[in-house]
Formats: structure tokens, C-alpha cells, sequence
């Protein structure tokens, strides 16, 4: 059996640990994503979907538990180095903070590369070009983040998750603020990705009718899940 | 994005763009202040420069003196034979081998001038009307190196031949004497010769000229009975700053001569001075402060503002350090960029001040140089002011929790 991309063995997470008002939020998460899968996580408000993203996305961590991203053990690392791992193997995209305002969409593109090679170069700038062309923005390259619709900012966020060529991409209701066009253009986009590139994506998402076009959908109450069903 | 500059400075210059009128409000707060503090330490400098020129340039930097004639007991053996010493009463004494002192603290090489000088109480006569004077025979080449003498006649000239005398304006004044009057100079013992007036000084000091009158120096020495020698050795020296430790050395290398320096016999012209300087570096640490402050509030607000794009650099990979260095460099960059804006405001200053405020006869008050140490000093010192009030905010940038500030 092939090696899961995200590996959750009883995750647990608790707020507020050792005060008289500590929450666990998680009860012993069990979940495996394989290679080029494309999983929807749906849940009420509050079931601790959000919490799940962000530690998959070594964000936040676990109370306890063990997680493995990509075949890297993430439970116990430095904060430096689960940073760097967050940088290589993660991609997010956000459901309300875009993108970075002061700067182009090429820019917020290439940030990922910048960040993690300090400068930049030719070779990000032609990466950053060739991504945004793959979400069909190569025209709106010099423009500011401010000044472009919702659904294109979301198609740059898509664009600038992929920068770094992550194993995960994460999005955490990425088309809960977009009209139902703009929404399924970005969802489109996200299953091309997920089907030329073999990415694996888990998107958090309150919408039965996108969720039923992801391969999988995982269902979270109460910080448990109770359904885990293969569509395709 | 230019391809040579990092990640931190890319960001950091954005984010200051992004908030362009809160950055150009601070950047105007710290260029007023700093500003402040380069016009307020060019005042001092000037001031200060003014005022000892002014006095110093009618007096040596340091005075050889014999040194004080003390009585000493008879002692028989271990017992002292008197049990109360009067102190005597000191004469107009000759510098013990003044040649050679002369010569050795010339060769000093913080001394630029040496001259000896034979000076005593004298009457000045005229007529019916005479005034005690403090008469000085100097030698006028070496002298003038100390005193600009010609630069203070207001009538005639500075000549100092064998029978010459110089005199100050109110001197001059009381006597009823004007340039060529013959005044007759005479010693305790009444003897004296005549002198004709070549010049009339104004020392700026109404008691100065009203006592002082210059004549050659084998002139005063036969007048005051010091055949061959001088009762004091004025020097000056390249910074009148340094004049006491210099004293010090002479004293402690001649052995046997008193050294005082215009410090020393000024002293409390020296506290003033000293005070004004105290009082301008407080104001000005106050003001340094202030911009600090305001640096570190402006950066606070700008964290608490962007911590939504921090958690979205932090999310894309982007280590504790590389925030903290963002911020760090807005803060090194606003400090500088203030600190060009205040050096140009202060450079309009002090021309202005050089044009505007003035001496009743037309000159200005006291200069004021636009020297380019002190503007270097301040961009680095408002840069350095910039990073270090910008440490705490940075930090707090650097602590963002990514998934708090995407949450919102």
C-alpha cells in the first residue's frame, strides 16, 4: 500500500489545557489521505473542521496524537522546522484573506518561492507567469490584489498555493464568499489541478452540491468523524 | 520586484507604501524632530565657539607663572622656632630660566603659540589725570599670534616700538589721550619713561580697557625692574578644550612654575558653558526619545493592522525571523528617511538663521556651520533610534499566531 500523503492517528485537540474551562475541540481523529485524492470536509459551524485544517496544515498543533505529512513526522518539531515543512509540503488557500494586498498578482504568486529563496529570480518570475496563466490571469499579472474581483483573487490564491509545488493543498471554504459562477470556476480549477498534477486537496466546504463532485467527502460533528464515504 | 533586494526589504518597503499617510506622518514627526536635534546641537556648537572666541581671543589659553613665594619656618633641628608663619606679600618675579620653558613647551605639539611677557602695575600719566594701569610688554610677533591685537585698534595702530604704548579705549577715554599723546608711565618707585600712544584697542570688556596698556617687552621689563625677564609665558594651544590637561602636563614637566588655563582662571564662565551643554543634551536626548516613541507607536499599529498578511506569510512559509526582520527594517527605514528630511530642514535653519537674526551692526549673532558630521551623526543615530524602537513591535509581529490572525 502506498504511502498516505496525511497520516492522522488519534488526534486530539483541547483549548485552554489545564484550566477549569478546557475544550477539547478533536476526540481522537483518525485520517488517511492518499496520493491525488480530492477530499471535501463538511460539518456544522463549530465541529472542528477548521481546527483539522490547521493542523494538517502544521498551523496549529495537536493536544496529542501523531500526524504525518508527505512521510515527515510533524508531531514534535521545532517551530523553524515545522515552518520549513509547512513552506515545502502545504499550499493553503483562505476563504476571506486572499491575497496580500500590497502587492501584484504575480507578486503574491511568486511569494511562496520568495520567501523560501530569499530573492528574486528569473526562474520564479517564470514559474509565477506560467501558474497564473494556468488559472487564466496572465493578463491581470501587474494588477493589485485590491483591484480584481473576488473569483480572480481566489484563482491567484490557487495559483500562489501551487507555487511551491506542495504534496497538500488545503482550502478552507474557498468559494463561501463567491457568487455560484465564480464558485465553480474556482472549484473547476482546483479539480484540474488535482487531476493534471496529481495534488492532493482537502477543501472545507458547507456546499453538498460542490462537495459531490470531490472524489471523498469527510463529515466532522462534534469534533468526531461520523462519515467517510468514497464517491468515485 | 528588483532582483537583488531580499525578501524583508521588498515586504517592509511595501507594507510602508501600503500605509502611505501614516508613513509620511511619522516620517515628517521624526525629520521635525530630528531636525530639532541637528539645528539645537549646531546652536550649541556655536554658541559655545562664539563665546570663548570672544573670550579667549583677549587672553592666552594657559599663563606660566613663577610660582607662589611661600614663608617657610626656621626649624632647630625637629622643633620650628616660630609657631605662627605670615604669608608674604608676592613680588613681580622673572620666570626662573623662562628661555628654556619657553622653548620646551614650544616644542609641544599641541602648543601652536608661545609668548613671554613682562606685565606689572603701573600709573599712567597725563597731565593732572592719572589711572593705575596693568602695564604689559610683550614682544608684538609672538603676541599677536595669541592676542590679534590689530585686529582690536579702533585708532591708529598696534606698532610696539622701545618707546610705544598701546592703550584700551576707556583708558584712553579717562586720560583725555588720543593717538600720538605722549603719557608718562611710572613704576612704585615713581621713575618711568615716556611713551607716545601708536594705538587705541577696544578688548571688549570695559574693565579690560579700562586697565590694560601694551608696551615692547624690554621696555616694561627695564619699567618694572626685571632686566632680562619675564613675569609670565602665554600659550596657546590647538583646542582650547584640552588647555587644563596641557596646563597639567607643562607643570608636571617644568616642575616649579605654575601653568593656568583660561578653564581654570574662568571657571565659571567654563560651569555656564558646561550647564548650557547639559541642558541642550537633555532636551535633545527628550526629543530623540519622542521620535522614538512615535517610531514604535506607528509600527504597533502597523502589526496589529497587517497581522492578517503576517499569518498569510507565516502560513506560505515565512520563518519568525523573516517578520521580524520586516519590521526591523521599516523601522531602520523610517528613522533614515526622517533623518534626511530633518537634516534638510535644519540645513534651511541654520542658512536662515545666519540670514535672519543678527547684530544690531548687521552681523550675524553667532555663526552657525553646517557641518556634515553632525547630520551624518544624526541619520545614523535616527536609523539606529528607528531599529531599536522598532524591536518590540517587530517582535510581536514575529509572535503572530497564523491560524488567530487568518481567523480574524
Amino acid at each position: 500500500m502506498a504511502e498516505p500523503v496525511v497520516l492522522l492517528e488519534g488526534v486530539r485537540k483541547s483549548y485552554n489545557v489545564g484550566t477549569p474551562v478546557e475544550t477539547e475541540v478533536l476526540h481522537g481523529i483518525d485520517l488517511r489521505l492518499e496520493r491525488g485524492e480530492f477530499c471535501a470536509l463538511m460539518g456544522p459551524s463549530g465541529s472542528g473542521k477548521s481546527t483539522l485544517l490547521n493542523i494538517i496544515g502544521l498551523l496549529d498543533r495537536p493536544t496529542s496524537g501523531r500526524l504525518t505529512i508527505d512521510g515527515h513526522a510533524a508531531s514534535g518539531l521545532r517551530d523553524r522546522d515545522l515552518t520549513r515543512l509547512r513552506g515545502h509540503t502545504i499550499g493553503f488557500v483562505f476563504q476571506y484573506h486572499y491575497l496580500l494586498p500590497a502587492f501584484t498578482a504575480l507578486e503574491n504568486v511568486m511569494m511562496p518561492m520568495l520567501v523560501e529563496i530569499g530573492h528574486p529570480d528569473g526562474a520564479m518570475r517564470t514559474s509565477a507567469d506560467e501558474l497564473l496563466a494556468s488559472v487564466g490571469l496572465t493578463q491581470w499579472r501587474d494588477n493589485l490584489a485590491t483591484n480584481m474581483s473576488g473569483g480572480q483573487q481566489q484563482r491567484v490564491a490557487v495559483a500562489r498555493a501551487l507555487a511551491m509545488k506542495p504534496a497538500v493543498l488545503l482550502a478552507d471554504e474557498p468559494t463561501g464568499n463567491l457568487d455560484t459562477v465564480s464558485a465553480q470556476g474556482v472549484f473547476d480549477l482546483m479539480k484540474r489541478v488535482n487531476a493534471q498534477q496529481g495534488t492532493t486537496i482537502l477543501i472545507v466546504t458547507h456546499n453538498r452540491a460542490l462537495a459531490d463532485q470531490c472524489g471523498r467527502i469527510v463529515e466532522i460533528v462534534d469534533g468526531r468523524i461520523t462519515t467517510d464515504r468514497r464517491l468515485r | 520586484m528588483d532582483s537583488f533586494l531580499p525578501f524583508e526589504w521588498i515586504a517592509a518597503s511595501r507594507f510602508l507604501r501600503e500605509g502611505r499617510m501614516q508613513t509620511i506622518a511619522i516620517i515628517l514627526g521624526i525629520g521635525i524632530g530630528v531636525g530639532v536635534i541637528i539645528f539645537m546641537s549646531a546652536a550649541l556648537a556655536g554658541q559655545m565657539t562664539n563665546i570663548t572666541r570672544r573670550v579667549l581671543s583677549a587672553q592666552a589659553h594657559i599663563v606660566l607663572i613663577p610660582p607662589q613665594e611661600i614663608a617657610r619656618p626656621l626649624r632647630g633641628g625637629d622643633v620650628a622656632e616660630a609657631a605662627h608663619i605670615q604669608k608674604p606679600f608676592q613680588r613681580v618675579r622673572s620666570i626662573d630660566q623662562w628661555q628654556t620653558i619657553a622653548k620646551d613647551v614650544g616644542a609641544i605639539p599641541a602648543v601652536t603659540a608661545v609668548s613671554p611677557m613682562a606685565a606689572g602695575a603701573v600709573l599712567a600719566v597725563r597731565g593732572e589725570a592719572s589711572r593705575s594701569v596693568t602695564i604689559q610688554g610683550v614682544e608684538p610677533a609672538q603676541y599677536f599670534a595669541i592676542v590679534p591685537l590689530p585686529d582690536k585698534i579702533v585708532a591708529g595702530s598696534a606698532r610696539l616700538g622701545a618707546e610705544d604704548i598701546v592703550v584700551g579705549v576707556d583708558l584712553a577715554s579717562d586720560l583725555g589721550a588720543r593717538v600720538g599723546d605722549k603719557l608718562r608711565i611710572a613704576a612704585a618707585s615713581g621713575q618711568g619713561p615716556t611713551l607716545t600712544i601708536s594705538g587705541i584697542i577696544d578688548l571688549g570688556n570695559k574693565g579690560a580697557n579700562q586697565r590694560t596698556a601694551y608696551c615692547a617687552l624690554h621696555t616694561a621689563q627695564a619699567l618694572l625692574g626685571l632686566i632680562g625677564g619675564v613675569s609670565s609665558i602665554d600659550i596657546t594651544v590647538r583646542d582650547f578644550y584640552t588647555a587644563e590637561d596641557i596646563a597639567q602636563q607643562i607643570e608636571a614637566r617644568t616642575g616649579g612654575v605654575e601653568a593656568d588655563s583660561w578653564i581654570k582662571t574662568n571657571n565659571q564662565l567654563y560651569l555656564a558653558i558646561n550647564a548650557q551643554r547639559v541642558a541642550n543634551t537633555t532636551i535633545r536626548f527628550f526629543v530623540g526619545l519622542a521620535i522614538a516613541f512615535g517610531i514604535a507607536a506607528v509600527l504597533i499599529v502597523s502589526v496589529v493592522q497587517k497581522s492578517k498578511e503576517i499569518g498569510i506569510l507565516r502560513a506560505m512559509g515565512a520563518s519568525r525571523g523573516q517578520i521580524l526582520r520586516v519590521f526591523l527594517l521599516e523601522g531602520a527605514v523610517l528613522g533614515l528617511v526622517g533623518s534626511f528630511i530633518g537634516s534638510v530642514l535644519a540645513a534651511l535653519a541654520i542658512i536662515l538663521w545666519g540670514k535672519l537674526v543678527k547684530n544690531p551692526d548687521g552681523t550675524p549673532l553667532f555663526p552657525l556651520d553646517l557641518d556634515p558630521k553632525l547630520f551624518l551623526a544624526a541619520a545614523v543615530l535616527a536609523t539606529l533610534s528607528g531599529l531599536i524602537a522598532a524591536y518590540l513591535p517587530a517582535l510581536r509581529g514575529a509572535r503572530v499566531d497564523p491560524v488567530v490572525a487568518i481567523r480574524g
